[in-house]
């Protein structure tokens, strides 16, 4: 079963062009790993998948309907950028998700919180940077969208806390759901991938099943990685 | 779990389930852990755990009951077998490393009878 379908998708920003006619089909139930090095195109991707950025060409389905404010309540976006208000304690975080986002569920984003070891009256302004970017991947995984997209979920953050989203990755990827991760961490994202999708220059030049990849090219994702894009 | 970097990750957890059940760390007829359960615990994707089911499934290690759960074989012959194929294997890379080294055949065993354990 398909989820988004993306065919000839290109977007510029003026005279750069930032992705370059890329085609690809997600499926639901797998976790995807959208690999590449700073400024190869990945979140500019996301961005356009999460409704964000408007492609210049080609089109993206999401369950059978393209981009609009239908297909954004399918997904759930965690971005680069710190998108909390520093004055709300966590448990308003939870209030103003429930208000914006229909299917956000706040019994699964509580027990994400204690998981992440961050308490529902913490202040957002307080807590550290590793803290925050926990935050906000227990907000985003608590939407029950078809589509997650976490981008560079694991920069800035200790092991701990790296094995604890990791976790709630695992436990959060079911059959009807699609996860897309993007990070250059690759060594650790590695073991909880399905699929891979190598980015450079705005163009996918690698995808697909991961142990397959292995199996075929008698190297780790890792090592794979190493040598598409080492210059 | 640590993972090899050239060795599909399917493989390497069932080598593992293959080795606690000679060193009866894993009893006959034991218990698996649900495919969720086993994903977190050796911090993998949950359909590669899947796939590790089915493939000890289909290696007849372990077989499912529908509705309660995947549990190891209780068969010994199986478990011979399992024993058989892993020391096989080790003494397999053992015997090459040495030859590697130069080392003949009965220089090896010599050397195995002469070896004390730390």
């Amino acid at each position: 079963m398909s989820t988004i379908t993306i065919k000839n998708l290109k977007k510029k920003f003026g005279t750069k062009l930032a992705v370059n006619d890329c085609s690809i089909v997600f499926e639901k139930g797998k976790i995807y790993g959208l690999l590449g090095p700073n400024g190869s195109g990945k979140t500019t991707v996301m961005k356009m998948i999460a409704g964000l950025y408007k492609p210049t060409k080609g089109s993206i389905m999401i369950n059978d309907i393209p981009i609009s404010y239908l297909s954004k309540a399918d997904v759930a976006f965690m971005s680069t950028e710190n998108f909390m208000y520093s004055h709300m304690k966590i448990s308003n975080v939870s209030e103003y998700f429930c208000d914006f986002y229909m299917d956000f569920d706040k019994e699964k984003f509580e027990i994400l919180i204690s998981e992440f070891a961050l308490e529902m009256d913490m202040k957002v302004g307080e807590l550290s940077s590793g803290m925050n970017a926990k935050l906000q991947v227990a907000a985003t995984i608590a939407r029950k969208a078809s589509v997650i997209m976490l981008d560079e979920p694991l920069n800035g953050i200790d092991l701990v806390a790296r094995d604890q989203i990791l976790n709630a990755i695992i436990q959060h990827a079911t059959e009807d759901n699609t996860f897309i991760i993007s990070s250059h961490l690759v060594d650790q994202m590695e073991p909880i991938l399905d699929e891979v999708i190598f980015i450079k220059e705005g163009q996918f030049i690698i995808e697909g099943d991961a142990e397959t990849l292995r199996i075929e090219r008698q190297k780790s994702i890792v090592d794979i990685y190493k040598e598409v894009f080492a210059c | 779990m640590e993972f090899n970097a050239s060795i599909p990750i399917y493989l390497q957890v069932i080598e593992s389930i293959k080795k606690d059940i000679v060193s009866g760390k894993l009893e006959l007829g034991a218990r698996l852990p649900s495919t969720r359960e086993m994903a977190l615990e050796k911090k993998i994707n949950a359909n590669t755990a899947a796939r590790i089911y089915k493939e000890l499934e289909y290696l007849n290690i372990a077989y499912t009951k529908r509705g309660i759960g995947t549990f190891i074989t209780e068969s010994k012959d199986t478990y011979k077998q399992i024993k058989k194929e892993l020391s096989e294997s080790y003494i397999e890379s053992f015997v090459m490393n040495m030859k590697g080294l130069g080392y003949l055949k009965p220089e090896v065993v010599d050397l195995v009878k002469e070896y004390k354990e730390r």
